[in-house]
C-alpha cells in the first residue's frame, strides 16, 4: 500500500491532538509515516504507533528551533525523497501552512490547505474545504505531483489503529538558504490551563459587549463551567481586552468546536467565517436583530450580565 | 542605493458581498465588486512607513489579476505608493496559488527589489501561502506573519506571534516579509492622495514580457482543481428567546438536552 507522510505537530514529544486526526485520516489513503522533527521522538512514538503510522522518520538539529521555517522544509523534503508518499498531510497551522507551500515548490507539487475532510479516490485524494466565509463546500484535488494537503484541526475524531510505528534516523541536510531567517529570541506563552482554542470541543467567546478586559472574568467562568477554550471577537482583541492568540475569525482562528457560545458578538461575517462550522451554535446578545441569530440552534436576547452568570451558576448546580 | 519595496496586493471579491462561484468553479470576478483586499492595506501601510523612516526608498506596488485589479493598485497609489506595475494576461484566469507565486517571482525578478511585503493571506481564497511560496522562489529569507517591522542597516527584523511562542526575527535583505492586521491600522488615502495617484504611472506586463509560458498558469496550468462547489444551505435559525429572568436557566435547559452538560 501507498505511503502518507504526516508531519507531526508535538510539544516535546508530546503529539497534539491535529496529529492524530492527521494519522486518522492518512489511514484512508494509505500506510502512514509520520515525520518527527526536534526532540522526544522516542515518547512520540508511542502515540503515533498507536494511531496508526508505521513508521516514525525522525531528525533533531538545533536548526529547527534557530531558523525559521526552511529547516523544516529541507527535513520534510529528505522524508519525501526517502519514501516517495502517495500524499502529505500537515496540520492548518500558520507554519504547517508555511511548510507545506515551500514544499510544494520545491517538488513541483499542487498544495490544498484548510481542508476539513479528506477521502480517497480514483484519481487521488478528495479534499472538502468550507469556503466564502464557510458558506460554500467545494472537493477539490492536486493534479500534477504528490498531493500536499493541510487539514484543518477538528476535521476528524481521532481513531486508534495500532500499527509498528519503529523509530529510523532521518538524515538531513539543510541547505544553504536554511540559516536565512534567525529566530532570535522566543518568549513562550503562558498556559492558562484550559484547553486549547483550534482543539476544544467547546468554546464560549466574549466580544465587544463583554465591555472591559475585567469582565472578561464571566466568559471565562462560563467556559471553565464546561471545560472549554475562550475566544473573543476582534473588537474585544483590538480594544486591549484579551490576547489576539484568542481571537476567533478570518485573521484569527478559525474552530469548529461541538458548541459554540458567543456573547456579546454581533456575528460579523469576518467572525463567522471562524466559527460558522460549529456544530452547533448558542449566542446571547442584548440585540434581536444581531446577524448572529442567523447561525444559532440556539439564541437569548439579553444582557449577557445576567444571563451568562446565571448559565455558570445553573450548570455548576446542574454539575453538582 | 535607493531601498526598493515592492508590495504585492490583491484584487478581491467583496466579502459582504455575495461571493460565488462561476460556471468553471473559479471565483466568480464578474458579478461582485472587487476591491484591494483589506489585509494587503497593512502591508502597504507598513512599505510607506519603512519608506518614510528610510533616506532614500521607493514604494512599488505589484498585482497579478483582470483588468478592474487596477482599482486595487489606484488605492494602493492612493494611500501614498509611487507606483504600480499590472500582470494583466487572458492566459492567467483560473491560475492557483503555485502559478500566482510564479508570475509574482518573475515579476519582482523583471522589476527589481530590496524587500517584498505581502499580506497574511487574501482574503478571498485566504491560504496564506503565497509569501512563503515567493521566498522559496526568489532564493531570499523569509521573514513572515509579523505583528512588528523594521528595516535598519540593510536588515529586517520583526515579532512573529505563533500559537505557542512569540518570536522575534531577523533576516538579512534582500527578503520577502508578511505583515498581520496586527501591524497597525492602514491609512486612508487624503484627497491630495486621491488626486496624486492619477498621475502616477501603472505599468502593464503580460506573459511574454516575464518569459512565461501560457500553458505554466491559468486553469490548465493550474496544479489543482476544484471539481465541485456547493452551496452550503443558510443554517436554518433555531430558537430564539428573550430573557424574561430566566435566559440562563432555559439555555442551560438547552445545554443539557444537546447533553453538553
Ligand atoms: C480584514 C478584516 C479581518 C477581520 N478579522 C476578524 C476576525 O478574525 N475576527 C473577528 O471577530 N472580527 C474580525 N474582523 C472585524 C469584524 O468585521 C467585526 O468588526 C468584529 O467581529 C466585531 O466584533 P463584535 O461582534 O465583538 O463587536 P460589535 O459588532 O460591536 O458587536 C457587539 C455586540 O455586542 C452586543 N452587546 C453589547 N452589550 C451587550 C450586553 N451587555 N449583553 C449582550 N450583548 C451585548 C451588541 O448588541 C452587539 O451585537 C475583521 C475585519 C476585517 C476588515
Ligand atoms: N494575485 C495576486 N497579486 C498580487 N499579490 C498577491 C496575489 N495573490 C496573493 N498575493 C499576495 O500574497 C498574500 C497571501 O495570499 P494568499 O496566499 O493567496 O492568501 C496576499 O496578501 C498578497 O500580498
Amino acid at each position: 500500500m501507498a505511503e502518507v507522510l504526516v508531519y507531526v505537530d508535538h510539544v516535546d514529544g508530546a503529539v497534539r491532538k491535529p496529529t492524530l486526526e492527521l494519522l486518522t485520516l492518512a489511514r484512508r489513503i494509505g500506510e502512514p509515516v509520520a515525520v518527527h522533527l526536534g526532540a522526544g521522538a522516542d515518547t512520540a512514538a508511542a502515540t503515533l504507533a498507536e494511531y496508526g503510522a508505521v513508521k516514525v522518520l525522525a531528525a533533531d538539529a538545533a536548526e529547527f528551533a534557530d531558523y525559521l521555517v526552511v529547516p523544516k522544509v529541507d527535513a520534510l523534503e529528505a522524508a519525501y525523497n526517502a519514501v516517495s508518499p502517495a500524499a502529505v498531510l500537515l496540520p492548518s497551522s500558520a507554519e504547517g501552512k508555511e511548510i507545506a507551500a515551500r514544499l510544494a515548490v520545491r517538488i513541483g507539487s499542487g498544495i490544498i490547505t484548510d481542508a476539513v475532510d479528506l477521502e480517497a479516490g480514483d484519481e487521488g485524494p478528495v479534499a472538502t474545504q468550507s469556503v466564502f466565509a464557510a458558506s460554500y463546500s467545494t472537493k477539490s484535488r492536486v493534479t500534477k505531483g504528490t498531493p500536499v494537503i493541510t487539514v484543518k484541526p477538528n476535521s476528524a475524531a481521532p481513531e486508534a489503529a495500532p500499527a509498528a510505528g519503529t523509530v529510523e534516523q532521518l538524515a538531513v541536510s539543510f541547505g544553504e538558504k536554511s540559516t536565512g531567517t534567525k529566530v532570535v529570541s522566543r518568549t513562550p506563552r503562558e498556559s492558562t490551563g484550559r484547553p486549547d482554542l483550534t482543539e476544544a470541543a467547546i468554546v464560549v467567546s466574549g466580544g465587544r459587549g463583554v465591555n472591559g478586559a475585567e469582565n472578561f472574568a464571566i466568559v471565562e467562568a462560563l467556559a471553565d463551567s464546561l471545560g472549554a477554550a475562550v475566544g473573543a471577537s476582534r473588537a474585544a482583541v483590538d480594544a486591549g481586552w484579551y490576547p489576539h492568540t484568542n481571537q476567533v475569525g478570518q485573521t484569527g482562528k478559525s474552530v469548529s468546536p461541538q458548541l459554540y457560545i458567543a456573547a456579546g458578538i454581533s456575528g460579523a461575517i469576518q467572525h463567522r467565517a471562524g466559527m460558522q462550522t460549529s456544530k452547533t451554535i448558542v449566542a446571547i446578545n442584548k440585540d434581536a436583530e444581531a446577524p448572529i441569530f442567523d447561525l444559532v440552534d440556539y439564541g437569548v436576547v439579553g444582557d449577557l450580565f445576567e444571563v451568562v452568570p446565571q448559565l455558570t451558576d445553573e450548570i455548576k448546580t446542574r454539575k453538582g | 542605493m535607493s531601498l526598493r519595496i515592492v508590495v504585492t496586493v490583491k484584487y478581491v471579491p467583496d466579502a459582504t458581498g455575495d461571493r460565488h462561484f462561476a460556471e468553471d468553479l473559479t471565483v466568480d470576478r464578474d458579478d461582485v465588486d472587487g476591491l484591494l483586499s483589506e489585509l494587503d492595506e497593512y502591508a502597504v501601510e507598513q512599505a510607506l512607513q519603512i519608506a518614510e523612516e528610510a533616506d532614500d526608498a521607493e514604494v512599488t506596488v505589484l498585482t497579478v489579476g483582470p483588468e478592474d485589479a487596477k482599482d486595487a493598485l489606484r488605492k494602493a497609489l492612493s494611500m501614498g505608493a509611487d507606483k504600480a506595475v499590472h500582470v494583466e494576461d487572458d492566459d492567467l484566469h483560473g491560475t492557483d496559488a503555485l502559478g500566482t507565486s510564479l508570475v509574482l517571482a518573475k515579476a519582482l525578478e523583471h522589476v527589481g527589489y530590496d524587500l517584498v511585503i505581502s499580506g497574511m493571506a487574501s482574503t478571498d481564497g485566504g491560504m496564506g501561502v503565497v509569501p512563503a511560496m515567493l521566498a522559496e522562489r526568489l532564493g531570499v529569507p523569509q521573514v513572515t506573519l509579523l505583528s512588528e517591522v523594521k528595516v535598519e542597516d540593510g536588515k529586517v527584523t520583526g515579532r512573529r506571534d505563533g500559537d505557542s511562542a512569540s518570536e522575534q526575527l531577523e533576516a538579512a535583505l534582500p527578503a520577502v516579509v508578511s505583515v498581520t492586521d496586527q501591524s497597525g491600522e492602514a491609512r486612508y488615502p487624503s484627497f491630495k492622495g486621491i488626486m496624486a495617484a492619477k498621475k502616477k504611472p501603472v505599468q502593464s506586463l503580460d506573459l511574454s514580457d516575464l518569459g512565461i509560458e501560457a500553458e505554466e498558469v491559468g486553469l490548465e496550468g493550474a496544479w489543482t482543481t476544484v471539481d465541485e462547489a456547493t452551496e452550503r444551505p443558510a443554517r436554518t435559525a433555531g430558537t430564539v428567546v428573550n430573557d424574561e429572568g430566566e435566559g440562563g436557566k432555559k439555555l442551560a435547559e438547552f445545554l443539557a438536552g444537546q447533553k453538553f452538560i
